[in-house]
């Protein structure tokens, strides 16, 4: 390796400077005081995790791990999400009685590179799990919370798309017959590959009429009406039970007044064996990748030694921030100018204004060797130098 | 402009026969449209805004969601893996991976060596096969590779196979039909849906009335 320059970073690391940090802050608070106000407590865990545990239960793929060893001897990961660390401790900590949970929480989490860059191989994810309520309302208040917590922060343009695995995994075990074949035809879906999943179909040993129902499932997108086109779909209304949920869910989300930014995509696979039922991910004006998804993932509790459900979202702070565009700058600070003479009264002054709720900076005039240059970065100067009574204020 | 669509197209081959098929689907296109020399063409009227891009960074466009469309080779969708969705083949630039060398030659029994444009899918298909070969990235001319002893074959796309002729190669083994596909990117085909089926309704017409004629 070449000899690093002092400037370098790790590939997709990034520094928040301060214009940037105050952005984040905003949308930070805005959001998390909505999730706060719908009663989900915030919380931390440790930026290290074991490999054998949290990192091979999250669904970041394995090579996106950032892996690292300890003194013993195990590999550590960087966690990858917080999902997992969070049913880590819910499972073995917090569960009690299995009363539902309501967890929050705003942190960094790191997936390595895949190619170039223009992706931060950091980022925050700001978002909530709702662990063990098994029923649609517990993700329709999910859904609901990320829409009401979007606008909370501003956003205007987005929408949600909102798939269920188990429709998929119904309908193609129905056509196919088996768990491998059907496998196979979701892994087109996951690859998002819809050219690939029709030649596939057509190459199958089907009839017309399930080969039809097949080609038809792709059109599976759009406002309610969709639910009614998937149920016809299916035999003998068997496996109706996804879509009984889905339109649940919908009845939920209507009844929060917010289905006006949903919409279904049934053929939405965010991860070959994550998600267990509901999915979602939602979508920004402006923004090239998704800003955000969740849904239900009955089976992570599981690894951690609880058998409960659990659904949750999480929104990437840094593409939201992209989808907001420009935010409202932070006022600018009022700076107060000092001389030794009149510190006393520069530091009385401060003190005032700061009770006040200004933001001051204290500065001793002699630190400072171009004024008017130091001065532009603020809103407000006072300057307090020579001796008491001549000070004048600009 | 509002709704603007912005479509990745690729220079060259492929981009005169998918102007044409915008044309059959009822686009208005100028017709000065082929022969523009810019890098970025809008078409007011169909409010649509092209970008011309080498043909392997069509998808690079598409994933980063600079462009909400593009149209690439299944060639450089199976070289780049990027995470778009491939909604539609349009039957066009028709051609296939082959695998090529000189005459009755044999690989090199230790340490295989490979020339091509398309390192992964070359590297993926020979892993495929059992074989563990070493890959040469070569971005042009790739059929020197075997004559002048850099490799001993070479993976490309052939289309007639004249180029594998003239140069007196032959073609081995076939690794996979390519024709150009309609690609879109995950948050456009939900942000811009209603456009977007608009397109694929119309290309998807155009094509089959192709399959009838044919």
């Amino acid at each position: 390796m070449s000899q690093l320059f002092m400037f370098e970073k790790p590939l997709g690391m990034r520094d928040t400077l301060p214009e940037l940090y105050e952005a984040k802050s905003q949308v930070r608070n805005a959001i998390g005081n909505e999730m706060k106000q719908w009663g989900y407590q915030f919380m931390e865990t440790p930026a290290l995790e074991y490999y054998e545990t949290v990192g091979t239960a999250s669904a970041i793929l394995d090579q996106q791990l950032f892996k690292l060893l300890d003194s013993q001897g195990h590999t550590l990961v960087l966690r990858p999400d917080m999902t997992a660390p969070i049913a880590r401790v819910a499972a073995s900590k917090l569960l009690k009685e299995d009363l539902p949970l309501r967890l929050a929480y705003s942190a960094s989490v790191f997936r390595a590179q895949q190619r170039e860059g223009g992706r931060p191989a950091e980022f925050e994810q700001i978002g909530v799990e709702m662990i063990a309520d098994e029923t649609v309302s517990a993700d329709g208040e999910v859904i609901a919370l990320m829409v009401s917590a979007l606008k909370q922060a501003n956003l205007e343009n987005f929408q949600i798309s909102v798939g269920h695995i188990g429709f998929v995994q119904e309908l193609f075990l129905q056509i196919l017959g088996t768990e491998e074949r059907a496998q196979s035809l979701t892994k087109f879906l996951y690859e998002k590959n819809f050219v690939g999943y029709r030649e596939h179909v057509k190459g199958l040993n089907l009839s017309s009429i399930d080969k039809q129902r097949l080609l038809d499932f792709l059109k599976l997108k759009g406002g309610e009406e969709v639910l009614d086109f998937a149920q016809s779909l299916l035999e003998n209304g068997k496996g109706r039970e996804a879509l009984l949920q889905l339109q649940q869910l919908w009845e939920i989300v209507v009844d929060y007044g917010e289905q006006e930014k949903l919409k279904f995509d049934l053929t939405l696979v965010s991860h070959m064996s994550y998600y267990t039922g509901i999915l979602f991910e939602v979508y920004a004006d402006q923004v090239g990748f998704p800003i955000g998804n969740g849904g239900r993932y009955n089976l992570l509790v599981e690894k951690f030694g609880k058998t409960t459900g659990a659904t949750g979202f999480a929104l990437r702070v840094d593409r939201l921030l992209e989808a907001l565009g420009e935010l409202k700058k932070a006022e600018p600070a009022h700076c107060i100018l000092f001389s030794d003479e009149r510190r006393k009264e520069a530091f009385q002054l401060a003190r005032d204004k700061r009770g006040e709720g200004v933001k001051v900076a204290l500065q001793d005039i002699n630190g400072v060797k171009n004024i008017d240059q130091f001065t532009e970065q603020y809103g407000e100067v006072t300057f307090l130098i020579g001796k008491a009574g001549r000070g004048n204020e600009s | 402009m509002k709704d603007l669509i912005t479509i990745a197209m690729p220079k060259g081959r492929i981009f005169e026969e998918a102007a044409d098929l915008l044309r059959q689907a009822g686009y208005e296109l100028p017709p000065e449209f082929e022969d523009s020399r810019k890098l970025i063409i809008d078409v007011e009227e169909e409010r649509f805004r092209f970008i011309l891009a080498k043909p392997m960074d069509v998808p690079t466009y598409v994933e980063h969601g600079v462009a909400d469309l593009g149209i690439a080779g299944k060639d450089v969708m199976l070289e780049e893996e990027r995470d778009v969705y491939e909604l539609l083949d349009l039957q066009i630039s028709k051609c296939y991976l082959a695998v090529a060398g000189l005459p009755g030659t044999r690989m090199n029994d230790v340490a295989p060596k490979i020339a091509t444009k398309y390192p992964n899918v070359a590297a993926r298909y020979f892993r495929e096969q059992g074989e563990q070969v070493e890959i040469i990235k070569l971005n042009g001319s790739i059929e020197l590779a075997p004559l002048i002893g850099l490799s001993d074959r070479i993976v490309d796309i052939v289309s007639t196979g004249r180029t594998l002729v003239e140069n007196g190669l032959v073609e081995y083994e076939r690794i996979v039909d390519i024709t150009s596909r309609l690609i879109v990117n995950p948050v456009s085909y939900r942000m811009k849906d209603e456009r977007i089926n608009e397109l694929v309704e119309r290309l998807t017409s155009v094509m089959q009335e192709g399959v009838k004629l044919r």
